[in-house]
């Protein structure tokens, strides 16, 4: 169990993070989510110990980090690839590791094994790749069998392979009944790994529940209708009251609304339809449309056409704060 | 207690010292420069022994610790600058979050470490310069030599702590190494010609030093040495070094990883 309490960081006049409070459950891969700059990786930070809080404080398992006896035993953490000195091997490094913390040397071994780096064990650390980098900072925070683990960004340069062995074993520690966090700026990836969600935009929690709620809440339902009159459509979807969201290339529509509906419609008013699609809601969709008025660099292209997407600023950010 | 065991932070920390390549690299290089030149002034010195001023089998011997001592400048700097260049003191701080706690670790293993080399340094610098001396040399019992050769191991293990608190304190090795070979090495000797400044320049750390390995030049001769004897020199070195290992460790303590 992480718990989050009031937790605040400034630099100078920049709030990174605004007065966070949130748990993070055992038993459940919850992913820490947000656009860049959100201020996920200084919250992990504080987290491990490393940054002061600024106000507020994270306890593990009931106790500040820096209060932990021998903290590798009780969280694992991969932080940035680059925190291993490049000029120790894989193997020393997680010995370094293991000493400091008085876990037994055969953990070490274990570790290396289970990262799949046997053969680069007694090569030097600057000499991996980004992804056997990864691999060694996991076996790293794997070593003290602990029961919070929490990653920034772990699938960072890993290949297909690496990607898909990085989801079974986070899913795999929480069924273990371990307390799984783990940040990540790709919703594609955490859509597939995560079960609850923590998502932060500038600094300030903007919702904390389940990802099922997550995407049901900020997505409506969507179909794709494709017509040979999307003239006549679009009236009589209009006649309704239906918001069409977008045209595509081929011709079809996008409305808000159901697959239901709209075949009542096109029935009642005799409109020829080759095709009428559920469109599904993606956690993506429901990320950037939750995230649109937090997201700190946003690109200069208008709103990309985005089924059941809102125009931003209709949402309240931290309407789910619970 | 609920922090890491102290004994296994310093077993962790003296592993770390011995698993990178510089260390040995740099006590290889303090070795080299140490015993090689003091030969080659023993040498030099026995080949024109008339024409040496103020001689002194002492000084044939431990002046090189004057070039050795650069490479445990650089050992030190290295030992902990390397920890914020690779980004590995986050790593650290997450398995040892004390900072105090992996702070003492570190140095004192860096400390030992040290310490180890420059006994063997001075030792076989000492033998191999009173070899090449030939008739001129004295021996490990002279009066004075046990007390020199106990100076310079003390120097050369005080300079490497010295330089790990600079580099803890400006968070990196290059930094580190760019302010303290100046200093250790022009500053006293380039600038301590300068009349002027010889009142102040006589309490930097590498003066203390001479002073320390009884090398500064005859005592009756204010010319030559700081003259302030060897406790002094010894209590002068060691506010250095506390200094900068006290710098080191409030900027440790009080900054973000």
């Amino acid at each position: 169990m992480i718990e989050v309490t009031d937790l605040t960081k400034r630099y100078g006049n920049t709030t990174a993070v605004d007065g966070l409070c949130f748990r993070v459950r055992p038993g459940l891969v919850t992913g820490f989510l947000g656009p860049n700059g959100a201020g996920k990786s200084t919250t992990m930070r504080m987290m491990l110990g490393l940054d002061r809080p600024t106000a507020g404080e994270v306890r593990i398992g009931g106790t500040p980090y820096r209060q932990l006896r021998d903290p590798l035993r009780t969280v694992g953490a991969l932080l940035d690839t680059e925190a291993v000195h490049p000029g120790r091997t894989a193997l020393n490094h997680l010995r370094c590791l293991a000493r400091s913390n008085r876990i037994p040397a055969r953990r070490v071994h274990e570790v290396i094994e289970l990262a799949g780096l046997e053969d680069a064990a007694h090569r030097r650390a600057g000499t991996f790749s980004l992804g056997m980098g990864q691999r060694l900072g996991i076996a790293a925070a794997l070593l003290g069998e602990p029961a919070v683990v929490v990653l920034d960004e772990p699938v960072n340069g890993l290949d297909p392979e690496g990607v898909l062995w990085i989801r079974r074993l986070l899913r795999d520690l929480a069924a273990e009944g371990r307390t799984v966090l783990m940040s990540s700026h790709l919703m594609s990836e955490a859509a597939l790994t995560v079960d609850h969600l923590v998502v932060i935009g500038r600094g300030r929690l903007l919702a904390d529940t389940g990802m099922t709620a997550f995407i049901d809440e900020h997505t409506e339902a969507g179909v794709r209708v494709r017509t040979p009159e999307p003239e006549r459509l679009r009236d009589v979807l209009a006649g309704a009251g239906i918001e069409v969201v977008a045209d595509c290339a081929d011709g079809s529509l996008r409305a808000a609304t159901s697959a239901e509906r709209v075949g009542e419609l096109v029935a009642a008013h005799a409109v020829p339809v080759h095709e009428v699609t559920r469109t599904h809601a993606s956690l993506e969709e429901a990320f950037m449309r939750l995230t649109a008025d937090a997201v700190e660099y946003r690109s200069q292209r208008p709103e990309a056409d985005l089924p059941g997407t809102k125009h931003p600023g209709t949402e309240q950010p931290g309407g789910t704060h619970r | 207690m609920n922090s890491n065991s102290p004994r296994a932070v310093l077993a962790a920390e003296w592993t770390k010292v011995w698993t990178v390549r510089s260390t040995g690299y740099t006590l290889l290089l303090a070795f080299v420069l140490s015993t090689g030149i003091g030969t080659l002034i023993a040498f030099d010195w026995r080949s024109d022994i008339e024409h040496v001023v103020h001689f002194d089998p002492l000084v044939a011997a431990l002046y090189s610790m004057t070039l050795g001592q650069l490479a445990l400048v650089v050992l030190g700097a290295l030992l902990v600058g390397s920890e914020y260049s690779s980004g590995s003191i986050r790593t650290s701080l997450t398995a040892v979050p004390r900072r105090g706690l992996l702070y003492g670790g570190k140095v004192l293993a860096g400390t030992l470490t040290a310490f180890a080399g420059s006994t063997v340094i001075v030792v076989v610098t000492f033998l191999a310069a009173q070899a090449a001396l030939g008739p001129y040399r004295t021996g490990l019992g002279a009066d004075g030599v046990p007390s020199a050769l106990a100076g310079a191991v003390v120097y050369l293990t005080l300079i490497c702590a010295f330089s790990m608190g600079i580099a803890t304190f400006v968070r990196s090795s290059a930094v580190a190494m760019g302010i303290l070979l100046p200093l250790l090495f022009l500053g006293s000797q380039g600038l301590g010609n300068i009349p002027a400044l010889k009142p102040v320049l006589r309490y930097l750390p590498d003066q203390a030093g001479l002073e320390l390995m009884h090398i500064a030049g005859p005592s009756s001769d204010g010319r030559y040495g700081p003259g302030y004897g060897s406790g002094a020199a010894l209590a002068i070195l060691l506010a250095w070094t506390a200094a900068a290992l006290i710098s080191g460790y409030l900027v440790l303590r009080g900054r973000d990883a």
